[in-house]
C-alpha cells in the first residue's frame, strides 16, 4: 500500500517537473526577448536579465533604421486578405468533397493530399516566372494567389466536417434552404471553432512566411516584417535591443490573437482527429 | 433518384471549383513545369534538352550530397527526440489529476506562434559568439572560452536542432493530445486493476493507440524537415553565404535558382529529387505503421 501511495507521488513529481521544465524553456526566450528590448546591445550580449530603460532610445533607432511601421501594414494587409479568402475556398471545397461523394471527385482529393508531399522548393520556379508573366511581382495578390487554397487546410475542414450529422443538412433540405444557404447559415455557424483554429493556423502562415515574400517582393517599399527582421539580422553591424523590438512587434500580434482565440483553437484543433 | 443525384454533383461542383482552379493554376501547372524544366539546362532564357542530364550531375555534385546528409542528420536527430518529447509532454497534460493544465497547454505550445525567421534570430542572438549562452556558461564555469556556436560545424547543427526543437515540440504535442482524448478511458482503468504501472501503460496503451497520430505527425514533420529553409538562412547564413554544414537542400535550391548564376532547369531536377525521396520515405512510413491507419 505504501508503495503505491509512494509510487503515485513520485509520478506526480516527474510529472510536475518534466512539464515545468517544458513552460520554463519555452517561456524563456519570449521573457529574454522583452527584458532584452529594454537594455542596450551591449548589455544584452553581457547576458543582463535586468529590465533597463533604453526601450525609448531602442525604438527611436528602430523607426529610424528600419521601416517597421510601413512593413507591420504590409503584412497586416496581406495576413488578413489572405486569411479571409484561403477560409471561405477552403471551407467551401472540403463541403464539396466530404458532403457530395463521387468517385471522381475522391480522386481530385487525393491529388490534394498527394501535394503536401511536394516541397515548396519544387514549385517556386515555375511559380516565380509565372507571377512575373503575370506582373504581380512586388504585389500582395502575387504572395496570396498561390497559397489560397492549401492541401492542409482543406484536409482540415474535411476532417471536421465528417462530424456534420447529414440529417441536419437533409431536414434543411425539406425547408427548402439551397445548398450554399446551408452552408452559410447551419454548417458555417456550428462550426465555429473549426474555422477559428484554421483561421489561427492560415493567419500564422502568412503572417511569418519569409521565402515566398523573400522572392516575390522586392522592393523596400512591400517588404513584410520577417523581411525586415532578417535583413536586420544579417547586417554587418547589428543592434540586439534594436533586433528584439523588432521581433517583438513581428511576435505579438499573433501571441494576442492566439490567446484571444485558444480556447477555439483548442476545440477546432481536438476536433480535427475523429 | 438519379435525377437528384444529378442535381447534388453539380453543386458539389460549384463548392469544389475555386479551390480546383487554383490548384490546378498554382499546383499542378507549376509541378508539370517543373518537372519540364528538370529536363533541361538553362542558362538565362537559354534552354536545352539534357534528359537525364541534370540528375546525373547531381550525384557527382559534392555541395547536393553534402546539402542531402545535412538535411538527413536534422531529420534523423531532430524529428525522434521532438516526437518522443512532446508524446511525453502530451500524456502528462492529459493526465486527470494535473492541475494548472491550461497554462502549461499554453505555454509549451506558445513558441509555435513566432515565426521561424523571429526564433531563428532570437536563437542567432542567444548563441552569438558574446551572446547570452557563452555569458552564462563561463559564468558557471562550465567553459573557459566562448564557444563559436554558429560558424562551427558540430555546434551550428546543434543550435538549429534546438531552434526546431523548441520551436515545433509543442506544435506536435497538441495532435498528440487530440489523439489522447480519444482512448477511451476504460483501457487504463482495465490496466489498472490489473495492477499495471504508469509506464507499463504508456507502452502498451498509449503508444499503440496513438499509432495513427505518430504516423501522422512523422510524415509532416519529414516533410516539413526535408524543406527546412528558413531556419538555417536566419542562423548560419551570413551575406547570402550559408556555413556548409548546415546548408539544407531548400537553400540549395534557393541559392542555385536566385543566387548563383542562375539555373532554373538543375535547381527543378534537385527539387524533383527531393519530391522522390519525400515520397519514398512516406511510402515506407506508412508501410512500417502497418494496416492500422485507414484515414
Amino acid at each position: 500500500m505504501i508503495t503505491r501511495k509512494s509510487q503515485n507521488l513520485i509520478n506526480s513529481i516527474l510529472m510536475y517537473g518534466f512539464l515545468s521544465i517544458g513552460a520554463i524553456l519555452s517561456l524563456f526566450p519570449f521573457i529574454w526577448m522583452l527584458i532584452s528590448s529594454t537594455n542596450r546591445a551591449v548589455d544584452i550580449t553581457a547576458g543582463r536579465l535586468l529590465p533597463g530603460l533604453e526601450f525609448f532610445n531602442n525604438l527611436k533607432n528602430l523607426l529610424n533604421d528600419t521601416n517597421i511601421i510601413r512593413a507591420f501594414f504590409n503584412t497586416t494587409k496581406i495576413t488578413l486578405i489572405a486569411t479571409i479568402f484561403t477560409l471561405l475556398i477552403s471551407s467551401l471545397g472540403a463541403y464539396g468533397f466530404e458532403k457530395y461523394s463521387s468517385k471522381n471527385r475522391e480522386i481530385i482529393y487525393k491529388f490534394f493530399l498527394l501535394s503536401m508531399m511536394v516541397p515548396f522548393a519544387a514549385l517556386m520556379i515555375p511559380l516565380f516566372t509565372m507571377i512575373v508573366k503575370m506582373g504581380l511581382i512586388d504585389n500582395y495578390w502575387g504572395i496570396i494567389l498561390p497559397l489560397l487554397a492549401p492541401a492542409f487546410i482543406v484536409f482540415f475542414f474535411r476532417q471536421n466536417f465528417k462530424s456534420i450529422p447529414s440529417e441536419i443538412i437533409e431536414a434543411a433540405r425539406i425547408d427548402g434552404a439551397g445548398e450554399f444557404t446551408i452552408f452559410f447559415r447551419i454548417v458555417f455557424p456550428a462550426m465555429k471553432s473549426s474555422f477559428s483554429a484554421a483561421a489561427i493556423i492560415v493567419f500564422m502562415t502568412h503572417w511569418n512566411n519569409f521565402l515566398w515574400p523573400l522572392i516575390v517582393l522586392q522592393s523596400d517599399k512591400t517588404k513584410t516584417l520577417t523581411l525586415v527582421i532578417s535583413s536586420l539580422s544579417s547586417a554587418y553591424f547589428i543592434d540586439y535591443g534594436v533586433l528584439m523590438l523588432g521581433i517583438i512587434i513581428a511576435t505579438l500580434p499573433v501571441i494576442i490573437i492566439f490567446l484571444t482565440m485558444q480556447k477555439q483553437f483548442v476545440e477546432g484543433m481536438l476536433g480535427s482527429s475523429k | 433518384m438519379l435525377n437528384s443525384r444529378n442535381k447534388y454533383d453539380k453543386y458539389a461542383w460549384q463548392f469544389i471549383i475555386v479551390s480546383l482552379i487554383i490548384f490546378i493554376i498554382f499546383m499542378v501547372f507549376p509541378a508539370i513545369n517543373s518537372f519540364y524544366l528538370s529536363l533541361h539546362s538553362t542558362r538565362g532564357i537559354v534552354k536545352t534538352f539534357t534528359g537525364l542530364g541534370n540528375f546525373k550531375r547531381m550525384l557527382s555534385d559534392r555541395m547536393f550530397i553534402q546539402a542531402l546528409k545535412n538535411t538527413f542528420i536534422f531529420l534523423i536527430v531532430q524529428v525522434p527526440i521532438m516526437l518522443t518529447l512532446a508524446m511525453l509532454l502530451a500524456t502528462c497534460l492529459n493526465s486527470k489529476k494535473l492541475k494548472y493544465k491550461s497554462f502549461y497547454r499554453t505555454a509549451i505550445f506558445l513558441p509555435c506562434v513566432t515565426s521561424l525567421v523571429a526564433c531563428s534570430v532570437l536563437f542567432k542572438m542567444m548563441f552569438s559568439n558574446e551572446g547570452l549562452m557563452n555569458s552564462l556558461l563561463i559564468g558557471i564555469n562550465m567553459i573557459k572560452e566562448p564557444i563559436v556556436w554558429l560558424s562551427h560545424p558540430f555546434w551550428a547543427r546543434v543550435v538549429i536542432i534546438i531552434t526546431l526543437l523548441w520551436r515545433w515540440t509543442g506544435y506536435n504535442m497538441i495532435f498528440f493530445l487530440a489523439g489522447l482524448q480519444n482512448i477511451s478511458p476504460s483501457l487504463y482503468e482495465a490496466a489498472e486493476i490489473d495492477g499495471a504501472t504508469k509506464l507499463e501503460q504508456f507502452f502498451y496503451i498509449t503508444v499503440p493507440q496513438l499509432k495513427p497520430i505518430i504516423l501522422f505527425t512523422t510524415v509532416m514533420s519529414t516533410i516539413g524537415t526535408l524543406q527546412l529553409f528558413d531556419e538555417p538562412m536566419n542562423l548560419t547564413t551570413t551575406n547570402g553565404v550559408p556555413l556548409t554544414e548546415t546548408m539544407t537542400i531548400s537553400q540549395y535550391i534557393y541559392l542555385n535558382s536566385f543566387v548563383y548564376s542562375p539555373n532554373f532547369g538543375y535547381a527543378a531536377s534537385i527539387s524533383y529529387a527531393v519530391v522522390a525521396i519525400i515520397a519514398l520515405l512516406a511510402i515506407v512510413q506508412f508501410k512500417v505503421a502497418g494496416d492500422k491507419y485507414d484515414n
